[in-house]
């Protein structure tokens, strides 16, 4: 996600690089920089001055810490700050005492919001073990109920339509009822993209929460939003009880510099980020792991959770446990390799380490070679995978030829193979860095300070405000 | 007509906001800084990007010189350079020298691709060309009936398959049957896709390769779609939709909100890619063509042209 404005930010902190103390002087470097990659971010032109007042304010009246260099010092001031902005903790989205939880979709045209709705359904049915309803509303758009229905339809989950006939606020509120007799705990209504100054659709949204009382109302923002940001999301939040945002299509390589724009302008935080076209490419948004992101330091825990998500744990351990005994195989090396694989396209799992989105920037990563690689590996034979060292030059022509590859490719990977397992196992006993256990290696290290609550985010119970629903429509 | 219609859509704007050049420079004040940062927020709004910092450098610059000293001459000279940068930016659509003539539409996600192909369409067809749209989306939910609706609507054919078909299948059989059916336009839909996914840019370029098989010259017409509420990520989807296939013009959709489509600006003077047409609003006649003054003074939040009466002249 952030990379550019990461990168940016990086090179204003290398100038701030070996200086004793932060002075209005050495700053102003950093806080240019800071500015510019802000603005080329699309934060909006605002919010970017305040930010930058308050962090070079920030700066000033502190003390130089000793243990610290200056800009790593300048750094924190600014992931600080940053998280500030952003909200400092997991959003959740409120959940009904009685009856559905009924969450509303709003926003600009083509951001994302039907797709959101499939995906908003996919993760709580998944995760929260709701038994969502859709809801079609968008009467506008040609075919806007036939793409909810078939994102329903792929999903299992219901959808309630009345075709494109009627309007919207009734719809919704019939839906509401029919999730109320067929036991749905979990109502998304769907509405037509509108613009902000679009007096009449707007009220057709305030009609909506009038009728529906909806107890989450979500803003579904494209992260690629420009400066606008603050005009759009500051309308719909002056007319509509807004409690959330979702920030969609943040799997592409914007710096989503709206992101700040629209925290700042709404004060609602931001609940999830939508990173790819599918129902399951829907990410819970931590505002510190994305001040983090932003300053370089990578997403890690993002990347730990997800790997929880899709990785076997206990394969993973005994793995790392074979791994650090040196006694790896490659049948372990491709059982690893396609987990990594599910973990999403390389480049997007590298790209959350720290430091790796700077790294990254422009490096062209292949997941085709993964494929090269299994290819070669499921060439070999049982034996051969479980003693690399058998594979001697004719077996090795053979793995080539029968995997399509250049024997070179196929000395590189047993050299590489053997060169991996020789490291690990010196690292097992304590050669290297005073030892790693397979549970740091299985993803299980200790993550304190990281670990979401428990109950997990952003879902949380009770309302928000205190707004009723009345009982019984 | 033209002129008009963008200020209607850009009226709004300006009725939501009050802001604009002309409260900002209204009268002859002498300038300071305070004026120029105001300036230079008006700019970076509109999404110019760097477009903006090259102008506010060389607001600063002029001013030094004496070039300007007050609020009028700072108001010439922004309008004047604003203008020269996009003044050439219009341009026509391309025509086959014989046989249906193919246009592909592109673009990031929800930018409003399939819309503009039915304004485009309907423009077209006005005209009086036998149009045919292709529904090469074949990814997105309800994507093809989205643009089969389109094509009842304006009475026009439609080449289309399953959802999930291979869309480069879809598009050549959409030109085999424009050249047996004499079409004179063929408009391609594709689907919404992120500059930065490679896959999908692979499948991008072979449509276009398999339209190219048919009819060598075409796609005659490969438009981008933009979206005129996104900011500095439109210049990186023109650049890389540009490594696939040469763009011959921007559409600018959705420029009846409050957002300024500085972008396309920055791109037209970074890429010098013309900007084709505007989009402003959902329906079928929405679409108009590029006029650069309307475009400038939409930034500016100027109603008149230049050498009319200033709004606030008699304050
Ligand atoms: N206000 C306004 N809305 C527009 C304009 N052009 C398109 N839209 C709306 O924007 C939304 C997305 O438009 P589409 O034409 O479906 O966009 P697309 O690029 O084909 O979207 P995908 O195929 O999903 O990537 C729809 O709700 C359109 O009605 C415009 O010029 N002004
Ligand atoms: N790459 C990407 N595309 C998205 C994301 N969310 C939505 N889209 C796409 O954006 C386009 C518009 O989405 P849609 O849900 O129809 O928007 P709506 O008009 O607001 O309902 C579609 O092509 C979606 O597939 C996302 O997070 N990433
Ligand atoms: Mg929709
Ligand atoms: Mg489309």
């Amino acid at each position: 996600m952030f990379e550019s404005l990461t990168s940016a930010l990086g090179k204003a902190f290398q100038s701030l690089r070996g200086q004793r103390n932060l002075t209005e002087e050495n700053i102003q470097e950093g806080l240019k920089a800071v500015r510019r990659a802000l603005l080329e971010a699309d934060v909006h032109f605002k919010v970017v001055k305040s930010f930058v007042n308050r962090v070079k304010e920030s700066a000033l009246g502190r003390e130089v810490l000793q243990s610290v260099s200056p800009a790593d010092q300048f750094v924190k001031i600014c992931h600080d700050e940053l998280v500030r902005l952003m909200g400092s903790e997991t959003a959740r989205i409120p959940v009904a005492d009685q009856g559905p939880t009924v969450v509303m979709l709003a926003g600009l045209q083509g951001s994302g919001k039907t797709t959101t709705c499939a995906k908003l359904a996919h993760y709580v049915r998944k995760r929260k073990k709701k038994r969502p309803l859709l809801v079609a509303a968008d009467l506008q758009r040609p075919a806007a109920v036939e793409q909810l229905r078939t994102l329903g339809r792929q999903l299992g989950i219901e959808v309630y339509e009345e075709g494109v006939d009627g309007n919207p606020p009734a719809v919704c509120e019939r839906g509401i009822r029919h999730a109320f007799r067929n036991g749905h705990d979990f109502v998304i209504l769907d509405t037509a993209g509108r613009l902000h100054v679009d007096d009449r659709l707007m009220k057709e949204l305030e009609e909506v929460v009038k009728r529906c009382k909806p107890h989450a109302v979500v803003l579904v923002c494209d992260a690629m939003l420009g400066q606008d940001a603050v005009n759009s999301a500051g309308e719909f939040h002056r007319r509509l009880p807004l409690t959330g945002i979702v920030l969609t299509k943040l799997d592409g390589d914007t710096r989503g510099g709206a992101a700040l724009s629209v925290r700042e302008v709404t004060g609602c935080p931001v609940l999830f980020a939508g990173v790819g076209e599918k129902t399951e490419d829907l990410e819970e948004f931590h505002p510190d792991r994305m001040a983090g992101r932003i300053l370089g330091m990578g997403d890690v825990v993002g990347l730990v959770e997800r790997a929880q998500e899709v990785l076997d744990e206990k394969d993973a351990e005994k793995a790392a446990k074979k791994l650090l005994k040196g006694r790896f195989t490659f049948e372990d090396f491709l059982k690893q390799m396609q987990m990594v694989r599910k973990l999403g396209p390389l480049k997007k799992v590298l790209g959350m380490l720290p430091g790796m989105g700077q790294a990254l920037e422009g490096v062209e990563i292949e997941d085709g070679h993964f494929a090269r690689l299994e290819a070669m590996i499921l060439s070999m034979t049982p034996l051969e995978r479980r003693d690399p060292d058998r594979i001697d030059l004719s077996r090795r022509r053979r793995i080539a030829a029968g995997s399509g590859n250049e024997l070179q490719a196929v000395h590189n990977l047993i050299k590489q193979f053997k060169q991996m397992r020789k490291m690990f196992g010196k690292m097992g006993k304590g050669g290297i860095g005073g030892g790693l256990s397979p549970e740091m290696l299985a993803g299980k290290g200790p993550r304190k300070g990281f670990r979401t609550p428990k109950g997990g985010a952003p879902f949380g119970s009770g309302r928000p405000g205190g707004r009723k629903r009345g009982r019984g429509f | 007509m033209v002129l008009r219609r963008l200020l209607q859509g850009l009226r709004k704007t300006r009725e939501k906001l009050g802001d604009g050049l002309s409260r900002l420079l209204g009268g002859r004040r002498p300038l300071d800084e305070d004026l120029i940062e105001e300036i230079e927020e008006l700019l970076y709004t509109a999404d110019l990007g760097p477009t903006g910092e090259e102008l506010v450098a060389g607001i600063q610059d002029a001013w030094k010189k004496k070039e300007i000293t007050e609020t009028g001459e700072l108001r010439r000279w922004l309008r004047n350079a604003l203008l020269a940068r996009v003044r050439g930016a219009s341009g026509r659509l391309a025509q086959a020298a014989e046989g249906p003539t193919v246009i592909l539409v592109a673009g990031v996600n929800g930018s409003g691709k399939t819309t503009s192909i039915a304004k485009l369409a309907k423009f077209l067809k006005d005209r009086g060309d036998k149009v045919c749209l292709c529904a090469a989306d074949t990814f997105r939910a309800a994507a093809v009936e989205q643009l089969t609706l389109w094509a009842e609507r304006l009475g026009v054919d439609i080449v289309k398959q399953d959802t999930g078909a291979d869309p480069a299948a879809v598009a050549f059989d959409a030109v085999e049957a424009s050249i047996a059916r004499k079409v004179d336009t063929l408009i391609v839909d594709t689907a919404g896709r992120l500059h930065t996914q490679k896959n999908l840019m692979r499948e991008l370029e072979k449509i276009i390769r398999v339209i190219g098989k048919r009819i060598p010259e075409a796609p005659h017409e490969t438009l981008l779609v933009l979206d005129a509420t996104t900011g500095q990520n439109a210049i990186r989807q023109a650049e890389e939709f540009g490594k696939i296939v040469p763009i011959d013009g921007l559409i600018l959709a959705k420029l009846d909100g409050t957002a300024k489509g500085g972008a396309a600006f920055s791109i037209h003077d970074a890429l010098g890619i013309p900007i084709k047409f505007v989009g402003l609003g959902e329906r079928l006649e929405d679409l108009e063509a590029f006029d650069p003054e309307s475009f400038v003074d939409g930034i500016l939040g100027e109603e008149r042209g230049e050498g009319a009466r200033e709004p606030d002249g008699s304050l």
